[in-house]
């Protein structure tokens, strides 16, 4: 056995702490990798919040790229959020959809009211089933949809400026939405 | 934080699975609800299934589970495929053996075969050891073994004599 072979445990040891070193520090891990990425967005009938007698359905998002985002007026996150979501509104012409999970349509109807409306529709998901047939298990959570209504992205929690100049605006540049100038230094850190 | 909120319950939630009231058809129904709430994870906490966890996401993806059971009446792979499709791999405990996940399989296989040839190695090794003294060293070692005998030998001799 020669001397070198003698180090051996200690490398497999090294390879071991490394393993556990990047498993256990892989960041986000409380963050699901969705099941819906580069799938279609599922099927769905929904009430609008604002027009309980129209619902929407999967179709209705089809033909431009639609940002869907759930918020609840219970998610102190979703407020946090509310003024990101709001510049994008106004400085891109992307189709926002909300999704009210699992809310009191009253409140959501006054916040809204309150804080100002980012989107062109909101889906009344009281119950939540919507939700569940997007995976989702919080709030907030946001989906990006091409044309074709794929999920091309999805952000687990909140759309702070740097997930907009990182994650977001880069791939509505790739999608080909048409934003003002200027737009993606919004709020740099 | 979130571990910890999540972790806060789990005493009472044990109880709280049982609060839910559902009916079912029979108990082999319910035999199979229980064991499918058991086998999921709960996609908010990061260690607790369905049945264990208090979280609003968890109480309902176990109404989703038994609509699934006893209203639509499906088997319990649909259900996992049911939910597997929604929330991913994330939500088995069981693992599929896939491009992402091959190694989480083929690690502990790797180290046990590193295992024994290490040990077999050693094995060798420590056999190998004991026949190989050249001539000066087991001339040495009879040195050593004869000096002993000697010793041991007068040691015995004066205890004889006491």
């Amino acid at each position: 056995m020669s001397r070198a072979s003698l180090y051996i445990p200690l490398g497999v040891f090294m390879l071991i702490l490394g393993l556990g070193y990047v498993g256990f520090d892989l960041g986000a891990r409380n963050e699901l990798p969705s099941a819906l990425i580069d799938k279609p967005f599922p099927e769905f009938q929904a009430r609008l919040l604002n027009e309980p007698e129209r619902t929407l359905s999967r179709e209705n998002l089809l033909g431009r790229p639609t940002l869907v985002n759930v918020w609840a007026t219970w998610c102190p996150t979703c407020l946090s959020e509310h003024e990101q979501l709001m510049q994008i509104a106004a400085s891109t012409d992307v189709v926002i959809v909300g999704v009210n999970y699992k809310d009191r349509p009253d409140k959501a109807k006054q916040w809204l009211a309150q804080y100002g409306n980012p989107y062109d529709w909101v889906l009344d998901d009281r119950d939540g089933l919507l939700g569940i047939e997007m995976g989702v298990y919080g709030a907030p959570e946001t989906f990006l949809l091409n044309a074709q209504g794929d999920v091309v992205y999805k952000r687990v929690g909140d759309i702070n400026p740097r997930i907009w100049r990182d994650e977001l605006a880069p791939r509505f540049r790739q999608l080909g939405i048409a934003m003002t100038v200027d737009n993606t230094d919004t709020g740099a850190d | 934080m979130l571990l910890l909120i999540c972790l806060l319950p789990t005493g009472a939630a044990v109880a709280a699975s049982q609060i839910d009231t559902f009916a079912f058809a029979d108990e082999m129904q319910e035999r199979r609800y229980r064991a499918l709430i058991e086998e999921f994870r709960c996609p908010k906490c990061l260690n607790t299934n369905l049945a264990g966890s208090d979280a609003p996401i968890a109480q309902d993806l176990r109404k989703v589970v038994y609509r699934l059971v006893v209203t639509e009446g499906k088997r319990d792979q649909e259900v996992r495929d049911y939910l597997q499709a929604r929330y991913g791999d994330f939500v088995l405990y069981d693992p599929p053996f896939n491009a992402q996940t091959w190694y989480i399989w083929l690690v502990p296989i790797g180290l046990g075969l590193l295992a024994v040839i290490v040990l077999l190695r050693l094995l060798r090794g420590a056999r190998g050891e004991a026949t190989a003294l050249d001539a000066q060293q087991q001339a040495r070692l009879q040195e050593i073994v004869g000096e002993t005998r000697s010793s041991e030998a007068s040691l015995s001799q004066s205890a004889d004599r006491t």
